[in-house]
């Protein structure tokens, strides 16, 4: 397993390739459905105007996404009523839905990682190749494991977004995730999808 | 009548925190057929490794504690509205104490309650009045990301897997092709390996309604139809054969069973309904009979 601390350089996302084991360390933020939405409407396509802390989050969030990382994540978090904030549980969630969005966040931060389960598109691959950037597979629903790679919670955003919607900035050491789509254009989802399309093609053929 | 909230909240706790013996014993299994050092079986391993943490730690098993939906047997001497009100007060207590995430959001306001009650239907409890003198609450918690895997066909269909066509018919061998086509569409969206829900016939509604509830079975138990217990080891062999393995990594097992349901249809339709569960298939049941409270 390669640990890799973050933020991460160009030069160590271009070494990384498809199916390589690494484990993270350093600060990063969850964020997905809501969060992608939020960041390109308000400040990437600029359709919806700033409301409220909206700027005071951007700026917060701009040095660590620079070289950063994005969990896709909605976990369950306990001391909601003491602000002492702890992740019990933290697995991946789907990738699939942030497609539309991805590419244009991470080209817009220089985000190096994106975290998340079941892989992400072409827009996404090119991306990857652009900025650079790639993409780390977590095991999906290996929660309680993973939530004890989270070191420390070091505060929340937009909390009215719902627990698991929120941007949480979390510390990690160690967390475990598989490189599955890298800087030179792999992606192994795409490999996969293409065999089995291949063999479901001639199971119906019989 | 008894109060039952805090049985109610142990049964939630444990379907949370505790998979079933029958999927964990069906996950080690797969991970014996994946090479050593292969992405597959570094997958299992760490499913396996945080099944039994979580279970040690009492914290859920993923953090995607899912859809509660509860399925309640009762005798005639219950109140099924004094039943609701202990599920939902167990259930925002559930939350309170981490074994669950606030998971229902108001799709018009995006809001989200915080404590998994939303409206009249989170959570969705299906009551049935039975014989006898025994009541079961049986509590299933379905991820969001295999709920988005599922699918309903609408029979005759034809598809198209990469630039080949094919065309699937009103009998079981027409079943067969749409269920191996959603497990292909499906590659590791759901957290493969999944357990498929199938039912034929029925209408939309009922269709989704039933392909979930026939999952409630353990796994490797058959359909007593012939037929469908064939059909049900053929589905799981042949979509094992199309590698996508666990997470989508590429590997032996894609699916770790079927279920198969028939049901009654309108001569003009012919549905076939899939629900793609996750390997975190979390299911317990809770019996009452007399003072005496059974876990399973």
């Amino acid at each position: 397993m390669r640990a890799i601390t973050i933020p991460i350089s160009d030069e160590t996302i271009r070494s990384l390739e498809v199916g390589q084991p690494v484990a993270l360390t350093g600060v990063m933020i969850t964020g997905r459905d809501v969060v992608h939405k939020w960041l390109i409407e308000t400040f990437i396509k600029k359709t919806r105007l700033p409301q409220g802390e909206d700027l005071q989050v951007y700026e917060a969030l701009k040095p660590i996404l620079a070289g950063g990382v994005i969990y896709h994540c909605g976990p369950v978090v306990s001391g909601l009523d003491t602000k002492q904030y702890k992740f019990v549980a933290a697995g991946p969630t789907t990738s699939i839905r942030e497609e539309p969005y991805q590419a244009d966040v991470m080209k817009h931060f220089n985000l190096k990682g994106v975290i998340g389960k079941g892989g992400m598109g072409a827009k996404t691959l090119k991306g990857c190749q652009e900025v650079p950037g790639v993409y780390f597979h977590a095991i999906g629903g290996a929660a309680t494991l993973i939530a004890q790679s989270v070191t420390n919670v070091l505060g929340v955003h937009k909390l009215e977004f719902g627990v698991p919607e929120a941007i949480w900035v979390i510390e990690v050491k160690d967390f475990p995730v598989v490189v599955t789509m890298d800087a030179h254009g792999r992606s192994l989802h795409e490999a996969v999808e293409k065999d089995s399309s291949r063999v479901l093609a001639e199971l119906l053929a019989e | 009548m008894r109060d039952l909230t805090n049985e109610i909240l142990e049964l939630i706790r444990r379907t949370s925190t505790d998979l079933p013996a029958d999927v964990e014993k069906r996950l080690h299994e797969a991970l014996e057929q994946e090479a050593p050092g292969s992405a597959a079986r570094g997958a299992f391993e760490t499913i396996l490794k945080n099944v039994e943490l979580s279970r040690k730690n009492s914290s859920p098993i993923c953090q995607d504690t899912g859809t509660p939906i509860f399925y309640v047997k009762y005798p005639s001497a219950w109140s099924t509205l004094k039943l609701k009100q202990m599920i939902r007060t167990a259930l925002a207590e559930a939350t309170r104490k981490s074994y669950m995430r606030p998971n229902a959001v108001d799709a018009v306001s995006d809001k989200n309650s915080g404590n998994n009650l939303g409206g009249d239907d989170f959570p969705y409890i299906h009551f049935d009045e039975v014989e006898g003198d025994e009541l079961t609450v049986e509590l299933m918690l379905k991820g969001g990301g295999s709920e988005n895997c599922g699918a309903q066909y609408s029979i005759p269909y034809s598809g198209k897997v990469g630039d080949i066509s094919f065309q699937a018919g009103r009998d079981l061998a027409g079943v067969r092709k749409v269920v191996l086509d959603a497990v292909q569409r499906a590659q590791g969206q759901g957290c493969a390996p999944g357990i498929l829900g199938v039912s034929i016939g029925g209408d939309r509604g009922t269709g989704f309604v039933k392909s979930k509830e026939v999952l409630l079975g353990e796994i490797g138990t058959r359909n007593p139809d012939v037929k469908l217990a064939e059909l049900e080891e053929r589905l799981t062999s042949e979509a094992n054969q199309l590698g996508i393995g666990p997470m989508g990594f590429g590997g032996k097992t894609t699916v770790l069973d079927t279920k198969i349901t028939g049901l009654s249809r309108l001569p003009a339709s012919y549905f076939v309904t899939i629900s793609y569960m996750c390997w975190a298939y979390r299911r317990r049941k809770m019996t009452v009979r007399g003072d005496e409270i059974i876990y399973e």
